[in-house]
């Protein structure tokens, strides 16, 4: 995943060290392929601040999950928490440390390693699109591909796929009335308000949904299944060791 | 862009990236526990973001001009019905870009 996200960066003309450093800095996949090809756009960092903060947003369901744990973690900790992509948590929230192993070394370098598998690939991809050169129409849909089997496997996993229908008809709308260059920000306000104001009927059929795959071991509501987030390591993309 | 708007760019993105990690720990220091509004937007948000993305991917395609998105909704149907029959991500993306690529190339040119 990482050599594809270096890969889809240089062909788009970006250069060589761009996908190294968002590995460095700011290592979370499908961000990294959005801020790739905003990078192409004019500059405009109020859209790209919002539109990661929006993608990431799951990750606020991480921190709540691992407050307890990052506790006493002391001069690991800030490492620890800016490297939770999805795949750190889905490990260090399922995994155990060995005994005799310290858990906050441990996870450490779980997300050291995670981290560093994740630059390598980025470089990797990074050098080899350079290399080529020749710029071949259509490996930009990568992305494309890449979120639609995001979203798929959201739809699927879901009891009623409403966030998901959401997301496509404001986008779809606000593409509609704004055009193409214009219409993130009108459409993440646009899904803020529909997400709100269908809450009292979607939350209780999400909340039931989550009890019902026994998700609830604290009071952080579709976290607490290690199972379901092995599962998501590969689908969420996020940095990632592949 | 320039390199250093480039590099502003990847800035802030990596700010909004380490806030979405890092507020719950700001937020709820004592295990005090999160709004029902906070955590019922994490759990609805992704989906509706991810919505989003398919979206901005396609926003330069055109239905009525061109190859009228044709070679994009084949492409996003075999990576669909991929996916949904091997459950191989990596698998599904290859396949449709390779597909999408055959297709601008060579067919609708």
């Amino acid at each position: 995943m990482g050599i594809t996200c270096g890969i889809y960066a240089t062909t788009l003309g970006l250069p060589w060290w761009i996908p190294p450093l968002m590995a460095c800095l700011i290592f979370a996949g499908s961000a990294e392929f959005v801020v790739a090809s905003m990078l192409t756009a004019p500059f405009n960092p109020v859209q790209v601040f919002l539109t990661v903060f929006i993608i990431n947003a799951r990750h606020l369901f991480y921190g709540l999950s691992m407050l307890e744990r990052f506790r006493d973690q002391g001069r690991k900790r800030p490492y620890l928490i800016f490297a939770m992509c999805d795949e750190s948590f889905s490990i260090n929230f399922s995994a155990q440390a060995p005994s005799g192993v310290d858990e906050g070394w441990f996870m450490t370098f779980v997300s050291l390693l995670n981290q560093l598998y994740w630059v390598v690939g980025c470089t990797l991809g990074s050098l080899f699109g350079s290399a080529l050169a020749l710029q071949v129409e259509g490996v930009s849909f990568a992305m494309t591909a890449l979120f639609t089997v995001i979203l798929l496997d959201q739809w699927l996993k879901e009891p009623v796929p409403a966030s998901e229908i959401i997301g496509i008809v404001a986008a779809f709308a606000a593409l509609l009335l704004f055009g193409p260059d214009m219409f993130m920000i009108p459409a993440m306000l646009l899904i803020l308000a529909a997400v709100t104001l269908v809450r009292s009927r979607l939350e209780p059929v999400l909340d039931a949904a989550d009890d019902a795959g026994g998700e609830h071991e604290d009071a952080c509501a579709g976290t607490a299944n290690p199972a379901n987030y092995g599962n998501d390591t590969e689908a969420h993309a996020g940095g990632d060791a592949q | 862009m320039t390199t250093l708007q480039m590099i502003v760019t990847i800035a802030v993105a990596a700010a909004a990236t380490v806030l979405t990690r890092a507020l719950p720990f700001f937020a709820f220091p004592a295990g005090r526990e999160a709004p029902r509004y906070i955590r019922y937007l994490g759990r609805a948000l992704p989906g509706a973001a991810f919505g989003l993305l398919v979206i901005y991917c396609l926003r330069d395609v055109s239905l009525f001009s061109g190859s009228h998105a044709v070679p994009e909704l084949v492409s996003i149907i075999v990576t669909g019905a991929l996916y949904l029959w091997r459950r191989n991500m990596l698998l599904s993306i290859f396949a449709g870009t390779g597909i999408y690529m055959v297709l601008v190339n060579f067919i609708f040119i």
